[in-house]
């Protein structure tokens, strides 16, 4: 809340992206301690690690220091207040915090519960859930990713301008940040496929796998120049891998329905439902952190490889 | 007292969304702006893992001898919730450059006068080419 608080008041804009950072941080320590884990593990990723990375690189697009305020602050004081008061009277009536007589837990939550284990046969619940009892959601969210993924690349450009960034940073000349960073990346990458891979028995999934990837090139990226990350992986290949995902998904569903069974029903994948499950969701799973991997990685190139325009 | 500590985080999400709220409503910079509505998007994040949380519950993991796991509803909803986030956060990200590239300002007040004044000229403009071909 302080951080907050420290946030708003602060005109300096770079710091305020670092505390959103370090607020992005304490709400996943949060989501840990309410038994979130796979949440707080996305929070931390992509909180605390891409949306800073992203602001920060629209800021050096942009300007740093916030202009002083005009306004006077009173009148939006009073709004937020009236608001502020009104939620907080209706949280009076709202269900104390870990109650099980709450009406969150009595719907369909108990049914994922105790049947998940049979029907989709993996630990994970919140993996069962996602991907097979809510796929059509979790298709439905693939799509918004990619398609906010292609509204930035409309609105940047492709990335391909040519003309990359001149200015050589004094990044580098940082040997030990560079030996520290080529010992880092094959540790974050092998753990992104760690993620993705094992997110049917432990915490994790495609989201975060694809967050997690993505993260260990913008790190090289960021360290070692941008010509040597895209000759690692071009800016062209993005927008088709990012397609290729969404393909998979809704491939996976195609298939189904074309075995006689209704779309994303991974029981038609094998004679064994449960098996048929198990594969669906590993190949649901992987079109969703490809499309993440590369939208989130082709949003950073389209950011960091325009040139500043005064 | 029991009830304070029941709804203390219901409370910290409605200080957090108001943060936010103000940050949206009463701030003239673009890029804090998106910051405010990051904020509020979190606290809504806190709401619902707030609501799925179970006293005693433990993370939903099938694992021998736990029987009583969190709600895995709301953790599947903010999961995806939390990356759809960070992809129209970036939209937003790339308005705001290119509205800097075409105005020069991410400052609200400034577009704003820039824009009337484009206005005013093309509607003197306008009634000087009236002018002419009458």
């Amino acid at each position: 809340m302080l951080i907050a608080i420290a946030a708003i008041r602060m005109r300096d804009l770079f710091g305020v992206v670092i505390l959103f950072g370090v607020y992005s941080l304490l709400t996943a320590v949060l989501f840990m301690d309410l038994d979130a884990v796979d949440v707080a593990f996305t929070e931390a990723a992509v909180g605390a690690g891409v949306t800073t990375v992203l602001l920060l690189s629209s800021l050096r697009l942009t300007r740093r220091w916030e202009a002083p305020p005009r306004h006077n602050p009173f009148f939006s004081l009073l709004v937020v207040g009236v608001t502020g008061a009104a939620l907080v009277y209706a949280t009076l009536d709202a269900p104390l915090l870990g109650d099980p007589s709450a009406p969150v837990h009595k719907h369909v939550a108990p049914h994922y519960l105790q049947e998940a284990a049979g029907e989709v046969g993996m630990p994970n619940i919140v993996t069962a859930v996602l991907a097979s009892y809510r796929g059509y959601d979790t298709f439905g969210e693939t799509l918004v990713v990619f398609t906010a993924g292609l509204a930035v690349l409309l609105l940047l450009g492709f990335g391909e301008s040519g003309e990359s960034r001149i200015e050589t940073s004094a990044i580098h000349d940082q040997v030990v940040l560079k030996v520290v960073v080529k010992l880092l990346i094959p540790l974050i990458l092998l753990y992104a496929l760690y993620v993705q891979f094992h997110g049917d028995f432990g915490a994790g999934g495609g989201f975060q796998a694809g967050v997690i990837f993505a993260t260990g090139f913008i790190l090289y990226d960021m360290v070692f120049g941008v010509e040597n990350a895209r000759a690692v992986m071009p800016a062209a290949w993005l927008p088709r891998l990012a397609a290729l995902g969404v393909l998979i998904y809704g491939g996976v569903g195609v298939y189904s329905m074309l075995a006689g069974k209704p779309f994303l029903d991974y029981s038609a994948l094998s004679a064994d439902p449960v098996h048929g499950q198990h594969l669906g969701v590993l190949l649901v799973e992987l079109g969703v952190g490809i499309t993440v991997f590369s939208i989130v990685l082709s949003i950073f190139y389209a950011l960091s490889g325009r040139r500043r325009q005064s | 007292m029991n009830e304070i500590a029941g709804l203390f985080n219901y409370w910290v999400v409605v200080f957090l969304m108001m943060a936010g709220f103000y940050v949206v409503i009463s701030q003239g910079n673009l890029v804090k702006k998106l910051v405010g509505l990051g904020l509020f998007q979190a606290s809504v994040f806190i709401l619902y893992i707030t609501m799925g949380n179970l006293s005693g519950g433990r993370a939903p993991i099938v694992t021998e001898g736990v029987f009583i796991y969190s709600n895995p509803l709301p953790h599947v909803l903010i999961l995806t919730a939390i990356v759809v986030g960070v992809a129209t956060t970036a939209v937003g990200l790339a308005l705001i450059v290119r509205i800097h590239e075409a105005y020069g300002s991410v400052e609200e007040d400034e577009i704003h006068a820039l824009d009337m004044a484009d206005d005013d000229t093309r509607l003197q403009e306008g009634a000087g080419q009236e002018e002419s071909s009458e």
